[in-house]
């Protein structure tokens, strides 16, 4: 990383700042004015939006290996993909992933 | 007078907010073993969890950090993750809106995917319920969950560098946000969404200061939007 400690610390005091303020923006300083349609239908797909795009280098060109495509770590975030998908529970996802990456990487490495 | 009406509706959150607690500690134990991992020591790590008090964020700020993204970069992505909780605010207002100021204060402080969840169901089939009892049984769902979140994120940090590298923790975030993606892939919308962000991040990934990514989220959300708009306009 390239942030020092007074860096780090202004990345948690903006980012602390800022969600109270998303957080507080309608219970403190809007009131009672439902979104838009609009805003809404666009809202809705933060989180699926930023996540995916975030991880998907690492799991194409993992760091670990160098960006070298790892199949431990690639079967390792399908099965995680799959299994959430299919059971809808996040915890059981977690464990099926790391699961199939300590047997690949065992079994591979 | 309607203070042990308030008294048992914090209880009821309480007691419904608990089950949560599975799914919050797994969150809180690798975040601070992932944030420990990456270089930030325990009071950074905790600064973290209770100032900012919204894991996948915080996951973003870590794992963009250690992608040697620029502040500005780690501070765009981590907030538009947290953009949702505009949507849980103006969710709550109707219900929570008449309380004093420092009360929504601190309910707006509280608001996670879990207490807006949890909440939200329960004031819809309680509409009887009182503005005393709904402030009380929001503050009652995160009354278990917040704390939690501090002590086990502060475990985690502690047990952070003593986990051999043998545990490839550098893969922790990545399925966790995967475990975290697959539920919500409820809607072809959904689906659309996180399609175009995986294809615009890799196809930008070369560009500078990870700003491919943040073209990536808004394509993603634009896709999103207009796929659901495309949906709803076929069914009428």
């Amino acid at each position: 990383m390239t942030q020092g400690h007074a860096e780090i610390w202004l990345i948690i005091l903006v980012l602390g700042l800022g969600t109270f303020l998303i957080r507080f923006s309608f219970l403190g300083l809007v009131g009672r004015r439902p979104l838009p349609a609009w805003a809404l239908r666009y809202l809705r797909y933060t989180p699926v939006a930023v996540l995916p795009g975030l991880i998907a280098p690492q799991v194409i060109w993992p760091p670990a290996t160098g960006g070298a495509p790892d199949p431990a770590r690639m079967a390792a975030a399908l099965v995680t993909l799959g299994v959430g998908w299919v059971t809808k529970n996040v915890i059981f996802a977690i464990g099926s992933g790391a699961a199939t990456l300590y047997a690949g990487l065992w079994l591979l490495g | 007078m309607t203070s042990s009406t308030a008294k048992s509706a914090f209880w009821s959150g309480m007691r419904h907010g608990a089950p949560f607690l599975l799914v919050v500690a797994p969150f809180a134990l690798l975040f601070g073993v992932v944030a420990t991992e990456a270089g930030l020591n325990v009071a950074e790590v905790m600064g973290f969890s209770v100032l900012v008090i919204a894991g996948a964020a915080q996951f973003t700020a870590v794992q963009m950090m250690l992608d040697q993204a620029p502040t500005v970069m780690v501070l765009l992505a981590a907030l538009a993750v947290n953009l949702r909780m505009a949507m849980y605010s103006a969710a709550l207002t109707p219900h929570l809106g008449g309380a004093p100021l420092w009360q929504r204060a601190v309910m707006a402080y509280a608001t996670v995917d879990q207490s807006y969840a949890i909440s939200v169901a329960r004031f819809e089939t309680h509409p009887d319920m009182t503005l005393g009892e709904k402030v009380a049984y929001f503050m009652g769902t995160m009354a278990l969950i917040a704390p939690a979140w501090y002590a086990i994120t502060l475990a985690g940090a502690l047990m952070g560098r003593s986990i051999p590298p043998e545990f490839a923790l550098d893969f922790a975030v990545p399925i966790t946000f995967l475990a975290l993606i697959a539920p919500a892939l409820r809607t072809l919308a959904h689906v659309a969404a996180a399609a175009v962000s995986v294809v615009v991040a890799l196809a930008l990934s070369g560009l500078p200061s990870n700003s491919g990514l943040l073209v990536a989220a808004a394509a993603a959300m634009t896709a999103g939007a207009q796929v659901e708009k495309w949906q709803e306009r076929r069914r009428t």
